[in-house]
């Protein structure tokens, strides 16, 4: 069986980002990036399966400009075995990326994708569902568990109330929650290993996907700063400014 | 405009969001017509005719959408959204799973968890755990949008919208349901509640939780944690706030043994008024607390309870 992994390159989640002066974009001038780090918990999931025997190659694939081999380079040091950068300098929405994925399984034929569930940049949570939409497979979004047996996989979904299991006939697209595993670290052997591995690079252009945008920035503004508050001395202080001043219990 | 609004529900009961979800779908236009989906949900749409605002409900009553499975949800939808300007959801783990499928399948894009409306086309919405905030405007004909039901009021019940049956039947044959475990509680829901007190690793296991039960059940607050609490099991994953996990906006938030990482603060800095304990006096949550209280939470958990 083989997994396709789709790993997107963003901020490291430790980064607060600062909006531009012209409040254009968020200032990304020097900012350390990273794997998504839900992208690494899906790498982490199919080398676990790779290790059981359940699947035999994990194919990672990252849609971006040439800094994204980066982040490939990271996921095959986790265990990944091949690499596709998508090569694109355009920020694309995550409908293009959909499409473009679809191509992508399209070449490959997975019998699973496993995604981040939501990209800590755009925070969009999308991609996932929209390719499982246009390549016809079931989803199971969210996934603290993955069960894969005879052609099915059966995954245990974190929802609003609980948990929810589904079964799910593969070809799959499973995106992935924090619960999921808890991703390792590469060794530097492996780090070295990775640098051998093959990496093949496909303009964007080539797949023949419409990839004008269909969404307009206007603009993006810092979030409302929060007056600083008090530090009270006690308990009593505590009740007794809840209580009269800022009068949110009786 | 018309506007489809997904209701929100669990057979018996409506979920509060939804109210707040046709308050901004009202904001988009003033043709809403709410889409009740599941099995044997007839009173839920008798509830949903009374939410002012809405001028048709439409009920797809089908153990196809029993469970609310992605596939089959929006399959439905996507069937229904001829005629519609907006397909409208709660950014919801129900609304996150199935409106992406119906935006692809229609091939137009989504703008994902909104917390304010400009104009039919131009919408608010966060982006870097709520770091920053875009204003986006869509070029696309039919518009799918979640939205953030913490940033929106309820409207309130006036309403008696006429009731219609949708006789659409959708079936994967490739997804099916295998079994829910749905924490029971007779606490308020936290992304409805007016007061929520939630616990972070300070609180060192699952059973030290019941000292944020005592304090819960004085002030009719619900429960929730930070993802690191979720993570060491001490309680459920579906009481993580943050980015990643719900987001709350109450009158009071008190962050018990909590330190504030920006992925935390993403989910309750819009509280409206802000309590931290934590005996750490540099811990980043104390930069957004309206009130600080630098203490062993153990000494002044008890304390706070008995003096309520
Ligand atoms: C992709 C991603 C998504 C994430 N999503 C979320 C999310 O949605 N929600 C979320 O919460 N986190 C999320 N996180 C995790 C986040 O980065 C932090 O790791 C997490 O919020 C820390 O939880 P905490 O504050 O409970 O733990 P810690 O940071 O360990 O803080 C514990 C605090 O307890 C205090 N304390 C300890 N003992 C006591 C005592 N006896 N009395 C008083 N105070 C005490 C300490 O001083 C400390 O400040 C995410 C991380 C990633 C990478
Ligand atoms: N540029 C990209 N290249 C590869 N995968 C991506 C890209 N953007 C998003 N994804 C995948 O889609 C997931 C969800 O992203 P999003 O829908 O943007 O929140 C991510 O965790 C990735 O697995």
């Amino acid at each position: 069986m083989k997994i396709l992994v789709p790993v997107k390159r963003t901020i490291d989640y430790n980064v607060k980002v600062k909006v531009k002066a012209d409040s254009s974009a968020v200032d990304l001038t020097n900012a350390k990036m990273a794997i998504n780090p839900f992208c690494e918990i899906a790498v982490e999931e199919a080398v676990r399966l790779k290790e059981k025997g359940v699947a035999d190659e994990v194919v990672v694939v990252s849609i971006g400009s040439k800094s994204c081999q980066e982040q490939i380079r990271t996921a095959l040091a986790l265990g990944a075995d091949r690499g596709i950068q998508v090569e694109t300098e355009d920020a694309l929405e995550s409908l293009q990326i959909a499409k473009l994925l679809a191509k992508v399984v399209e070449e490959e034929s997975p019998e699973m994708v496993i995604l981040g569930k939501q990209s800590i940049d755009s925070d969009n949570n999308q991609t996932g569902q929209m390719l499982a939409a246009l390549t016809g497979m079931p989803q199971g979004t969210f996934a603290s568990e993955v069960e894969v047996n005879d052609g099915k996989v059966k995954v245990t979904r974190e929802i609003d109330g609980g948990l929810q299991t589904v079964e799910l006939t593969l070809p799959a697209v499973i995106t992935t929650d924090l619960r999921l595993n808890e991703p390792r670290y590469a060794s530097l052997p492996n780090i070295m290993k990775a640098k051998r591995k093959p990496l093949d690079v496909k303009p964007a252009a080539d797949f023949g996907v419409e990839l004008e945008s269909h969404v307009k920035v206007l603009k993006v503004t810092p979030p409302p700063e929060r007056q600083g508050g008090i530090k009270v001395a006690d308990v009593d202080e505590l009740v007794e400014k809840l209580k009269n001043e800022a009068k949110v219990i009786s | 405009m018309s506007i489809l609004v997904y209701a929100e529900h669990d057979t018996e009961n409506l979920k509060p969001e939804t109210a707040k979800v046709v308050k901004a779908a009202t904001q988009m236009g003033d043709d809403v017509h709410l889409l009740v989906a599941g099995e044997n949900c007839q009173s839920i749409a008798e509830q949903a005719a009374k939410l002012a605002g809405v001028a048709k409900v439409l009920v797809a009553d089908n153990a196809a959408y029993g469970h609310q499975l992605a596939e089959n949800t929006a399959d439905l939808l996507v069937e229904m959204a001829g005629g519609y300007t907006h397909i409208v959801a709660g950014a919801t783990t129900t609304g996150k799973n199935f409106m992406p499928r119906v935006a692809a399948l229609l091939d137009v894009a989504q703008i994902s968890d909104i917390i304010g409306v400009e104009s039919d086309d131009t919408f608010i919405r966060p982006i870097y755990a709520g770091n920053a905030i875009a204003t986006v405007q869509t070029a696309d004909k039919v518009k799918v949008v979640t939205v953030r039901a913490a940033s929106f009021d309820a409207v309130d019940e006036s309403g008696s919208a006429d009731i219609e049956a949708v006789d659409v039947v959708k079936t994967s044959e490739r997804s099916s349901f295998v079994t829910e475990s749905l924490t029971e509680s007779e606490r308020p829901e936290l992304t409805a509640a007016d007061i929520v007190i939630s616990g972070g690793r300070g609180m060192q296991n699952g059973e030290n939780f019941s000292l944020l039960e005592g304090i819960a059940d004085k002030l009719g607050a619900a429960i929730g944690a930070s993802r690191a609490a979720v993570d060491a099991g001490f309680v459920a994953n579906d009481m993580q706030v943050g980015q990643t996990g719900k987001i709350v906006a109450p009158q009071l938030y008190i962050a018990v043994g909590i330190s504030g990482a920006i992925q935390h603060l993403a989910g309750m800095k819009d509280s409206k008024v802000i309590v931290a304990i934590n005996k750490d006096e540099e811990a980043p949550i104390f930069q957004v607390a309206d009130y600080g209280l630098v203490a062993d939470l153990f000494e002044a958990l008890p304390e706070l309870e008995s003096k309520l």
